[in-house]
């Protein structure tokens, strides 16, 4: 963990950790580790309210918890963008992590797989695999897409590549 | 339109005929050539070789086998013909999986299933095997255009699809499953998949679905900086699977910290490609078709030259439930296997009765057999890797269980329960 920040350090200790290694074929195993899924992530959203720092909403799209969709922000000059975040929960999860995908940056960023999934492979793949089966979405959320839109959005502004939504609106009424 | 074109070098024959200067002549000669050009150009086009209904040893030119049934007269194989009862699956039809594809067409396969969720690019054509009139296709239809035309011999099955959501590994363990039209002794419907995909996830999907289905396996990689990469045979049970010990790579043999990582963009050279299809296939011939010795991992660095060469026994402690329960089912079998072999041993040994090499032996010098001392177990393979190799991936950390026992219980333990504080929390 060396090289990350104070307060993404002190978050993640703070976000209660997973024990169950089950994936979604696992059936009550699946529900079990759900379970934990929530929780984990209630503590961290509830803990980012607190803190004056809430960047995401994220929830389960389908009953069988596979498929996630909600929203992401980050706030740069003092202006917000948001994105659409969603991912699926991988048959070898918790083995691998979940693939996070902003689609509307796709092709914006070559950070960027396919589909606009984000890269993780440096800063966030190691980490995982060092602490399976305790890291769940909250954490994958923390510290995968956290640093992810610190380091690109205010570059892919910066370049024009993303415009705000007001200037946006602006833009094509002229 | 042959007809036509027929017709038309009928004219011009007839106006050559037909008095005139010799500039004229000239331009009628190159005209005449031209057509003769056309007529070839639309009969390879239309020329789709019919099926091959038997693999014949006969050299002709029009033989598409010969040179492969030659094999047989080397005494390298025994009977090629069987390759044509032999079922492939290959994962990933990218740089790799589809010079592989075409590899295996070539050689006349039985049946090819094709898995990729991917469309061909323009960002493709650095790599062999797809044409820049094929962008936009799916990797899967591009591939069967192609390979059809090759050799319509073999029965190609496309699957456009992604392996590691829930869905596309449902879709995949079913077609591996299926067993085509040759009926044989194996459990699946394929004899052996190849694994050629690009990704950490999709190798996993590929290892769950082998150690459920205890279907051996052969995965591939090429590194990203595309001057290294791998092939590894994987029995389920018998050696390690994917999952055992954190995946291996080639390292580069320059510092990795000296290499700049901007943007996810991986390299790729149609040469590392080619390589690493070429080997993989390779020992996928040599494993069905029984032939000189299959490698349990082979790496390539091309940087030195260098080809590793490596074993890896499974992990006892292995985090992949189905792999421990393959490995519990070879271990059942042992004496079986003993026993074969023993019987194999016996037979060659009494195929072959000569005298001791040595009548006397006074010092009672005899060999050792150093292969099972030679293998490492794949839980202490960390500290026992050849020179070359490094984990790409660090392994899970021990992590006390009693924290997990001791969690407190007033938690809430409703799901819906946890939906709704959850929702709650997003409404607000």
């Amino acid at each position: 963990m060396e090289g990350w920040d104070r307060n993404t350090k002190s978050a993640l200790t703070q976000i209660p950790l997973l024990s169950t290694r089950a994936g979604p074929r696992d059936g009550a195993a699946w529900t079990q580790r759900l379970k934990e899924e929530y929780r984990a992530l209630i503590a961290y959203t509830s803990m980012n309210k607190a803190g004056d720092n809430d960047w995401f909403r994220i929830a389960a799209a389908n009953p069988e918890g596979t498929r996630w969709e909600g929203t992401c922000w980050y706030v740069h000059n003092l202006r917000r963008y948001e994105f659409v975040l969603q991912f699926d929960i991988p048959v070898t999860y918790p083995a691998t992590a979940p693939e996070i995908e902003l689609p509307q940056l796709d092709g914006k960023t070559h950070k960027m797989y396919r589909g606009g999934k984000i890269c993780l492979t440096v800063h966030f793949k190691p980490l995982w695999a060092k602490n399976c089966p305790r890291f769940g979405i909250a954490h994958a959320l923390c510290l995968g897409l956290a640093p992810w839109l610190a380091a690109e959005v205010p570059i892919l502004v910066d370049s024009g590549m993303v415009k705000h939504k007001d200037d946006e609106a602006s833009s094509t009424k002229s | 339109m042959e007809e036509e074109l027929k017709s038309l070098l009928q004219d011009i024959e007839s106006l050559k005929r037909s008095p005139s200067d010799a500039k004229a002549l000239d331009s009628i000669d190159e005209m005449q050539q031209r057509v003769v050009r056309i007529m070839n150009l639309t009969k390879s086009g239309a020329s789709r070789r019919s099926k091959v209904k038997d693999m014949s040893a006969e050299v002709v030119d029009s033989n598409p086998y010969s040179r492969l049934m030659a094999l047989q007269r080397m005494g390298i194989v025994e009977n090629y013909e069987r390759i044509r009862e032999f079922s492939v699956a290959i994962v990933g039809i990218g740089g790799v999986g589809s010079v592989a594809a075409e590899m295996l067409t070539r050689c006349g396969i039985g049946r090819l299933l094709l898995y990729d969720y991917d469309t061909v690019e323009l960002a493709n054509m650095n790599r062999l095997f797809f044409r820049p009139d094929q962008v936009g296709m799916t990797k899967t239809d591009a591939a069967v255009q192609t390979l059809s035309d090759i050799n319509p011999d073999v029965v190609l099955e496309s699957y456009s699809l992604n392996i590691t959501t829930v869905k596309g590994f449902e879709i995949f363990t079913e077609s591996l499953k299926a067993q085509g039209s040759h009926k044989s002794g194996r459990s699946t419907g394929v004899d052996l998949v190849l694994s050629c995909v690009d990704n950490y996830e999709a190798r996993m999907a590929v290892n769950q679905a082998c150690n459920e289905l205890g279907q051996t396996w052969m995965e591939s990689g090429v590194s990203e900086d595309a001057v290294s990469g791998h092939i590894q045979l994987l029995v389920p049970g018998e050696t390690a699977c994917f999952a055992c010990a954190p995946p291996l790579v080639v390292a580069s043999g320059v510092d990795e910290r000296t290499l700049k990582r901007e943007g996810v963009c991986a390299a790729s050279l149609p040469t590392t490609m080619g390589v690493v299809a070429g080997l993989l296939v390779q020992n996928a011939l040599k494993y069905l078709l029984k032939f000189g010795q299959v490698s349990p991992y082979l790496g390539y660095n091309s940087l030195k030259d260098y080809f590793p060469t490596m074993e890896m026994r499974p992990n006892p402690q292995c985090s992949n439930f189905a792999c421990v329960e393959r490995q519990k089912k070879y271990i059942q079998t042992k004496p079986a296997r003993d026993a074969a072999a023993k019987a194999k041993m016996e037979a060659e040994a009494s195929a072959a009765k000569e005298g001791p090499l040595h009548v006397e032996n006074e010092w009672n010098i005899s060999v050792v057999d150093d292969s099972e001392m030679e293998t490492s177990n794949a839980s202490s393979a960390s500290g026992a890797l050849p020179e070359g190799l490094t984990h790409e991936l660090p392994s899970a950390d021990k992590y006390p269980e009693s924290l997990v026992v001791g969690e407190a219980s007033p938690l809430v333990d409703d799901l819906e329960d946890l939906q709704r504080q959850l929702d709650a929390l997003n409404a607000s």
